[in-house]
C-alpha cells in the first residue's frame, strides 16, 4: 500500500520545517511567508479530507497500514473518522492564522520559532490520525516538545516556570497512558487500536473490573490532565499567560482538545464499564470546572488569565457532554470542541493584539479603548459573544446540544452546568466593560493605533468562521454523527456486548487467566448495570 | 403556493433588516446621515411592505396556517431510525398572534426609525445607531417568525443583544456601559430557565416545533416523566416564564429595565416599551397550551403579573425623571399583560400588549420630544409651563396619557378593562387580582397625569436664558401624529359586546389561544350588569387618579412636597425603589465577587489545588536533594552502599520465596 493523504498530511508540516532550516536565519521575511506557504499549502491538503471521506462513512476512512517493528508489533497505521477529520480541519486552520499572527512580533530566534510551530502540527496532527496506541503516544509526545519550547524561549516573564510546569504536568499524564498502553498490550498482544477494540469486545475476560477500571483512569488521568478537568487544571492558566500569542492560540485551540478526543477516542470505547461506572464522578467534577472556572475568571484582573480560566469552563461542557452518553451531547461535544478552538483562539489572538500595543494584560491598564480602536472593539465584542454562546454564533451549538443531550437522561447535571450559561456573559462582559467602555483612563492609551491590514486579514477570517460555524452547524454534524453514534455504540453495553456469551470461558492467552473468574464479576455488574 | 409569493419567501422580511445592519455596520462609517438613512429606512419600510403584504396574502388564503422550512440550522441525524434525533431548522411561521405581532413590530419600528432619523441627528456614531436599530428588527422579527422554540431562543437572545449594544449606546459613559451589562446578564439569568424549560419539554415531549409539540400535547400524547404529567407542565412553564420574567421585566428579575433608560429615547421606545419587551408575553401566549395545562403555573403568572403591575406602580408614583416614571410603568403595564395571561384571558394579554405598543411608544416618543426641546434635560422638576411652546408634542402626550390611563374611548380602556374583567371572572383568586388591578389603574392614571401636569402645565421651573424650547422636526412629529391616531382607534377592534361591538380581535385570535378563553359568561347578556359595574368602576378610578393629580400638583403645588415630609420612610423607599438593587448588590453580586476572589481563586486555587502540584514538585525536588548525598564521589560509602544493597537484595529473594506463589499477580 502506497502511502496517501494521511501521511501527507502528518508530515509535510515536518518536510517544511526542515526546508526552513536551509533558509537562512536572518532572512526573517522569508522565513515566515516560507511558514505560512507551507501551513497553508497543509491546510488546503486538509481540506481534501471534507471530499474524501464520505458522509456517513463507518469506521475509518483512507487508512494506511505500514509494518514499522515486528516485535513488539508496532505498526504505522493511521486512518480518520468524522471525529479526527475536523480536528486536523481545525489544526491546519489555526497553524496558518497563528504563523500570521507572529509575523512581527517574534523577532528572536524566528527561524526556530516557525520550524517549532510546524514541528507542533506535525505532532499534533500525527495525534489526531495514529491507530496504533504506540504511534499515538509517540505523537502524543512529539508534541510536547516543541510546545514547551514555544513557552520556554518565546514567552513572557515566567516562562521558564510555565514550560517546566507543563511539560511536567502532561509527562505525569502520559507515563501513567504508556503503562496503560503496555498494560493492554499485555492483555491483547497488540497495539493496534481497532484490533484492542475487537479482542477487548469479543472476550471479557482478558481484564477483571478493577483491572480496566484501573486501565481506564490511566488514559483518562492523562487525558483530564490536557484538556484540563478540574481539579488538573493549574497548569494551563500558568501556562496561556506566559506562552506568545501563537502558542496560546494552538494551546487552547487544539492541544486541551486532545484530551477531549482522547477520551472519546479510548476511555469509553476500550473501557465501557468503567466509563460507566466513573460517568457520576467525572461529570461532577466537569461541572465543578464549568461553575468553578467561570467564577475564577471573573475574578482576574488578568486578560489572559481570564480567557484561560474561560477554557477550563468551556472544557468542563465538553467533558459533561462526553460522560453523559448521549448521542446529541456527544456531537455537541465535538462541535464544542471545534467552536471553542475558533472563538478561545480569536480570543487569544485578540489579547495578543492588545499585548502587541500595550505590553501588559493587566485590565486595569486598559479602559475606554473603544474609542481609539473601534474596530478591534467590535471584533473583540464578536469574539466575546460567540465565546458566550450567543446563538447564531459557533458556541452557542456545542453548548446547546450538550445541555440538551445532557438534559436527557441527567437533568441534575445539565441544570447545574446551564449555570455557566449565566456565569460566562458575567465575566466576558463585565471584561469587556473594563477593556472597551468608558472614557480613556490612561493617556497613553489614546493613541494607540487601530487593526492593521495583517491583523483585519486574521480577524475577519475568524470571524467568517465562527458565523458560518453557527449558522451551517448541520454541515458538520452530519459529517460527525456517524463516528459519535459508534462511539454511543461502543459504550452502550446493551449493543456492545449483544451475542457474546458470557460464560468464563479462560482466554486463548493462559498467562493471563485469573483465580477469581472475571467473567462473573462482569456479569454481576452488567446486570447491575441493566437494572439501573 | 404560486398565489401567496410572500408567505413562501417570509425570510425576506428578515432578512432586509439584517442587510440593512450589515450594510451600514460595515461601510456606514464614512457615508453622510442621509445615505445612512436611505440605507435603514430602506430595510425597514421594505420589510414593513413585505409584511403588509404577507398579512394581505394570510387573509386571501383564508387564514390558512403557515408553515415553511428553510434550511437545517443544527440537526442531529438518528442513525439507527432514520429521520433526526433533534432538529432545530430554519422554519417560520405564520398565524394570527404572528400577524399581530408583525404588525405591530414592522409598523412602530418602522416609525420610530423616522423618529430617529430626527432624533439622532446630531450624534457622533449614528450609522452605529441604525446598524444596530436594524439588527434589533431582524431579531426580533425571528423571535416572532420563528416555528420552533430554538430559533425563537435566537431571537430571544439576538434582541438581547441589539438591546446590550444600543443601552450602551453612549458607552464613554460607565452608567450606560454598566446598564447595558445589567440588562444583558439578568436577561441571561431568565433565558438560563428558559433553556432548561425547552430541555424538559424536548425531553418529555421529543419536539421543540412549535406544531409537533402543541399537537402532542392536545392528543394527550403524554410518555411518562419524572415529575408526572401535570408536574412537567408546571415545571416546565415555570421555567419558560422565567424567562418571560427576564425578557419582559416581571418581578424579581425586573431591575434592569429601568437603567435601560440609558439608551437613547427611540431606543427605549422601540425596545424596552414597544416589542422587546413584550416578547416575554408573546412566549406565554404562543405557549398556552402548555399553561393551560397546569393551573399552578397559570396562577404564579397571574400572581407575578399583578404583583409587578402593582408593585412598578408605587415607584413610578415618585419618580421625577420622565423616563424613568415610564420604565417603571411599562413595567407595570407589562405586569397586566401577564395578568391577563395568567388569569386565561391571553387575547386580552395579546391586546393590550398591542395598545401599550402604540401609546407607550408614544409617551417614549413624545417624552423624548420633549427632552429634545429641553436641551437634554430629563428631571420634571426642571420643566413646567411646556404646554404653549410644544403644542403637537403636549397634544400627543395628552392622548397617550388619556390611553394609558383607561379612559374611553382611548385604546387603553378597552385592552385595560379585557384584563380586569378576565381576572374578576377568573375562579382561582380573581377578586383578589382584580383589586389590586383596579388600584393599580388608579395609580397609574394618577402618576401619568402627575407627568403631564409637571412637564406641560404650571410654572415654568427652568432658566430660559440657557434653554431655548423648541419644537421637535417633522421628522420626529409625525411618527408622534400617527402613533396618537392609533392610540385613540386602536381599541375599538375590540369593542366589547356590551357596547353593541364586535370583539374582533378575540374572534381572530381565537385559533390560537381560544382552547379555553375565558368562559363564555361575559357573552351572556345576564351579566351585562355586572360587566356595567365594573366597567363604571375602573373609568371612575381612572377619573380619580386625574383628579388627584390635578390637586395635588396644580391646585395645591406644594401638598406633594409636604405629603413626602409626613410620609418619611415610605416615601423615601420608594423614591429609592425599596432598594432591591442595592439588595441585589448586597446579596448575591457582592457575595460572589468575594467568594470568587478570596476563596475560590485565592485559596483554593493558588494555594490548595496549585499548591499540592507545587508541593508535589517541590516534594519531588527535596527528595532528589537528599538522596544526592549517596553519590558522593567517596569510596569506601559507595562499598557501604553495595553491602546493604546486597543484604535488601537477599531478603527480598528470600521474603518472596517464603510466600504461596500468588497467581495473576501480574495483574
Amino acid at each position: 500500500m502506497p502511502f496517501g493523504l494521511l501521511t501527507v498530511l502528518i508530515f509535510f508540516p515536518a518536510l517544511g520545517a526542515l526546508a526552513l532550516l536551509l533558509l537562512r536565519a536572518d532572512d526573517h521575511l522569508w522565513i515566515r511567508r516560507f511558514a505560512m506557504l507551507i501551513s497553508v499549502i497543509e491546510f488546503i491538503f486538509s481540506l481534501l479530507l471534507l471530499a474524501k471521506v464520505p458522509v456517513s462513512a463507518k469506521g475509518y476512512s483512507l487508512d494506511e497500514f505500514h509494518t514499522w517493528i515486528h516485535i513488539p508489533p508496532i505498526n504505522y497505521h493511521v486512518g480518520v473518522d468524522g471525529l479526527s477529520m475536523f480536528l486536523v480541519i481545525l489544526t491546519a486552520f489555526l497553524t496558518p492564522i497563528s504563523i500570521l499572527a507572529s509575523w512581527s512580533s517574534i523577532n528572536h530566534r524566528v527561524k526556530e520559532f516557525f520550524i517549532m510551530m510546524l514541528m507542533l502540527e506535525v505532532g499534533v496532527v500525527g495525534v489526531f490520525l495514529s491507530l496504533d496506541l504506540f504511534l499515538f503516544f509517540l505523537f502524543w509526545e512529539v508534541m510536547l516538545i516543541p510546545m514547551a519550547f514555544l513557552i520556554g524561549i518565546w514567552g513572557h516573564d515566567r516562562r521558564i516556570y510555565a514550560a517546566v510546569k507543563f511539560v511536567i504536568y502532561t509527562m505525569a499524564g502520559s507515563i501513567l497512558m504508556l503503562v496503560g498502553i503496555i498494560w493492554l498490550y499485555h492483555a491483547t498482544g497488540t497495539f493496534d487500536l481497532p484490533r484492542i477494540q475487537e479482542v477487548l469486545a469479543s472476550d471479557l475476560n482478558l481484564v477483571d473490573q478493577r483491572g480496566e477500571m484501573l486501565l481506564f483512569l490511566a488514559f483518562f488521568v492523562a487525558f483530564a490532565i490536557k484538556v484540563p478537568l478540574f481539579p488538573l487544571h493549574t497548569w494551563l492558566p500558568d501556562a496561556h499567560v506566559e506562552a506568545p500569542t501563537a502558542g496560546s492560540v494552538m494551546l487552547a485551540g487544539i492541544l486541551l482538545k486532545m484530551g477531549t478526543y482522547g477520551m472519546m477516542r479510548f476511555c469509553l470505547p476500550l473501557f465501557p464499564d468503567s466509563a460507566h461506572r466513573a460517568a457520576p464522578y467525572i461529570a461532577v467534577l466537569a461541572i465543578i470546572g464549568i461553575i468553578y472556572g467561570a467564577l475564577v475568571a471573573m475574578v482576574q484582573p488578568n486578560l489572559k488569565k481570564l480567557v484561560a480560566y474561560s477554557s477550563v469552563s468551556h472544557l468542563g461542557f465538553v467533558v459533561l457532554g462526553i460522560f453523559a452518553f448521549q448521542n446529541i451531547s456527544m456531537q455537541g461535544a465535538v462541535y464544542q470542541m471545534l467552536a471553542h478552538g475558533i472563538s478561545t483562539g480569536a480570543l487569544f489572538l485578540l489579547v495578543g493584539m492588545l499585548y502587541d500595543r500595550k505590553h501588559t494584560f493587566e485590565i486595569s491598564e486598559y479602559g475606554g479603548l473603544g474609542t481609539p480602536m473601534p474596530k478591534l472593539a467590535a471584533f473583540f465584542l464578536f469574539a466575546a459573544l460567540s465565546s458566550l454562546g450567543l446563538p447564531i454564533l459557533n458556541g452557542f451549538v456545542g453548548e446547546y446540544l450538550i445541555l440538551l443531550g445532557t438534559y436527557q437522561t441527567h437533568w441534575q447535571w445539565a441544570s447545574w452546568a446551564a449555570l455557566g450559561v449565566i456565569l460566562s456573559a458575567c465575566y466576558l462582559l463585565w471584561s469587556y466593560q473594563r477593556v472597551f467602555f468608558g472614557e480613556i483612563t490612561h493617556e497613553k492609551n489614546k493613541t494607540l493605533p487601530d487593526v492593521s491590514a495583517r491583523e483585519r486579514w486574521i480577524l475577519v477570517t475568524m470571524a467568517i468562521v465562527t458565523l458560518w460555524m453557527g449558522v451551517g452547524s448541520a454541515y458538520i454534524t452530519r459529517r460527525t454523527a456517524v463516528s459519535s453514534q459508534t462511539v454511543i455504540d461502543q459504550v452502550n453495553p446493551e449493543r456492545l456486548y449483544e451475542g457474546t456469551a458470557p460464560a468464563a470461558a479462560p482466554p486463548a492467552n493462559g498467562a493471563h487467566a485469573s483465580v477469581l473468574a472475571p467473567g462473573l464479576v462482569k456479569k454481576i455488574s452488567m446486570e447491575r448495570r441493566a437494572l439501573r | 403556493m404560486s398565489n401567496s409569493p410572500m408567505l413562501d419567501y417570509l425570510w425576506i422580511i428578515l432578512l432586509l433588516p439584517l442587510l440593512g445592519s450589515a450594510i451600514n455596520g460595515l461601510l456606514g462609517a464614512k457615508w453622510p446621515n442621509k445615505v445612512v438613512n436611505t440605507v435603514a429606512l430602506g430595510a425597514t419600510g421594505l420589510s414593513f411592505v413585505c409584511a403588509l403584504e404577507a398579512v394581505r396574502e394570510f387573509f386571501a388564503n383564508g387564514q390558512a396556517f403557515v408553515h415553511r422550512e428553510y434550511f437545517d440550522w443544527i440537526v442531529i441525524p438518528d442513525l439507527v431510525h432514520g429521520g433526526s434525533l433533534f432538529r432545530a431548522g430554519f422554519d417560520l411561521q405564520m398565524d394570527q398572534l404572528t400577524v399581530v405581532m408583525l404588525m405591530v413590530v414592522t409598523g412602530v419600528g418602522f416609525l420610530i426609525h423616522i423618529y430617529s432619523t430626527g432624533y439622532m441627528a446630531h450624534e457622533n456614531g449614528y450609522y452605529r445607531f441604525f446598524s444596530y436599530l436594524n439588527l434589533f428588527m431582524f431579531f426580533m422579527l425571528i423571535l416572532i417568525l420563528a416555528a420552533n422554540y430554538v430559533l425563537l431562543f435566537v431571537g430571544w437572545e439576538g434582541v438581547g443583544l441589539a438591546s446590550y449594544l444600543l443601552i450602551g449606546f453612549y458607552f464613554l459613559r460607565n452608567s450606560a456601559a454598566d446598564a447595558g451589562k445589567k440588562a444583558f446578564i439578568v436577561n441571561r439569568i431568565g433565558d438560563f430557565g428558559f433553556m432548561l424549560g425547552m430541555f424538559l419539554l424536548f425531553r418529555t415531549f421529543k419536539s421543540l416545533d412549535f406544531q409537533t409539540l402543541f399537537a402532542n400535547v392536545s392528543q394527550r400524547n403524554w410518555p411518562h416523566e419524572p415529575w408526572g404529567y401535570f408536574g412537567t407542565f408546571t415545571v416546565a412553564c415555570l421555567l419558560l416564564f422565567m424567562g418571560a420574567c427576564g425578557k419582559s421585566a416581571q418581578l424579581p428579575l425586573y431591575v434592569w429595565l429601568p437603567d435601560a433608560m440609558e439608551g437613547p429615547t427611540p431606543v427605549s421606545a422601540l425596545i424596552h416599551a414597544a416589542t422587546m419587551v413584550t416578547a416575554g408575553v408573546y412566549v406565554v401566549a404562543r405557549s398556552n397550551i402548555l399553561f393551560l395545562h397546569s393551573t399552578t403555573a397559570m396562577t404564579v403568572v397571574a400572581i407575578v403579573g399583578c404583583a409587578t403591575a402593582f408593585f412598578a406602580a408605587t415607584i413610578g408614583l415618585v419618580q421625577t425623571d420622565i423616563k424613568k416614571v415610564l420604565a417603571y410603568s411599562t413595567v407595570s403595564q407589562l405586569g397586566y399583560m401577564f395578568l391577563g395571561c395568567g388569569v386565561g384571558a391571553f387575547s386580552a394579554g395579546i391586546f393590550h400588549l398591542m395598545t401599550h405598543a402604540f401609546f407607550k411608544a408614544l409617551l417614549f416618543l413624545s417624552a423624548g420630544s420633549v427632552i429634545h426641546a429641553m436641551g437634554g434635560e430629563q428631571d420634571m422638576m426642571k420643566m413646567g409651563g411646556l404646554r404653549t411652546k410644544i403644542k403637537w408634542t403636549f397634544a400627543t402626550m395628552l392622548t397617550a396619557t388619556i390611553a394609558i390611563a383607561g379612559i374611553p374611548p382611548f385604546a387603553g380602556f378597552f385592552s385595560k378593562d379585557a384584563i380586569l374583567l378576565g381576572a374578576y371572572i377568573n375562579p382561582n383568586g380573581g377578586h383578589v387580582l382584580y383589586g389590586l388591578g383596579l388600584f393599580t389603574a388608579l395609580m397609574t392614571s394618577f402618576y401619568m397625569f402627575r407627568l403631564v401636569f409637571l412637564t406641560f402645565f404650571g410654572k415654568e421651573r427652568y432658566d430660559e436664558h440657557h434653554v431655548h424650547v423648541h419644537e421637535s422636526p417633522w421628522s420626529m412629529l409625525g411618527p408622534l401624529v400617527i402613533l396618537a391616531l392609533l392610540s385613540i382607534v386602536g381599541g375599538w377592534l375590540a369593542a366589547p359586546q356590551l357596547f353593541g361591538g364586535v370583539d374582533y380581535f378575540r374572534a381572530f385570535l381565537n385559533p390560537v389561544v381560544g382552547q379555553l378563553e375565558i368562559p363564555e359568561v361575559i357573552d351572556g347578556v345576564a351579566e351585562h350588569s355586572m360587566e356595567w359595574l365594573l366597567v363604571g368602576v375602573a373609568v371612575f378610578s381612572a377619573l380619580l387618579g386625574l383628579v388627584v393629580a390635578y390637586w395635588m400638583y396644580l391646585k395645591q403645588p406644594g401638598k406633594p412636597a409636604s405629603l413626602a415630609k409626613s410620609a418619611g420612610p415610605i416615601y423615601t423607599t420608594l423614591l429609592h425603589k425599596y432598594y432591591v438593587d442595592e439588595l441585589y448588590a448586597a446579596v448575591i453580586v457582592a457575595p460572589l465577587m468575594w467568594i470568587s476572589r478570596n476563596v475560590l481563586w485565592k485559596v483554593v486555587d493558588v494555594e490548595i489545588v496549585d499548591g499540592a502540584v507545587n508541593g508535589l514538585a517541590h516534594g519531588a525536588s527535596a527528595v532528589g536533594d537528599a538522596s544526592r548525598h549517596t553519590q558522593s564521589g567517596n569510596t569506601r560509602s559507595y562499598a557501604v552502599w553495595v553491602v546493604v544493597g546486597a543484604i535488601l537484595v537477599i531478603a527480598v529473594v528470600f521474603w518472596v520465596h517464603l510466600q504461596p506463589p500468588v497467581v495473576g499477580m501480574v495483574r
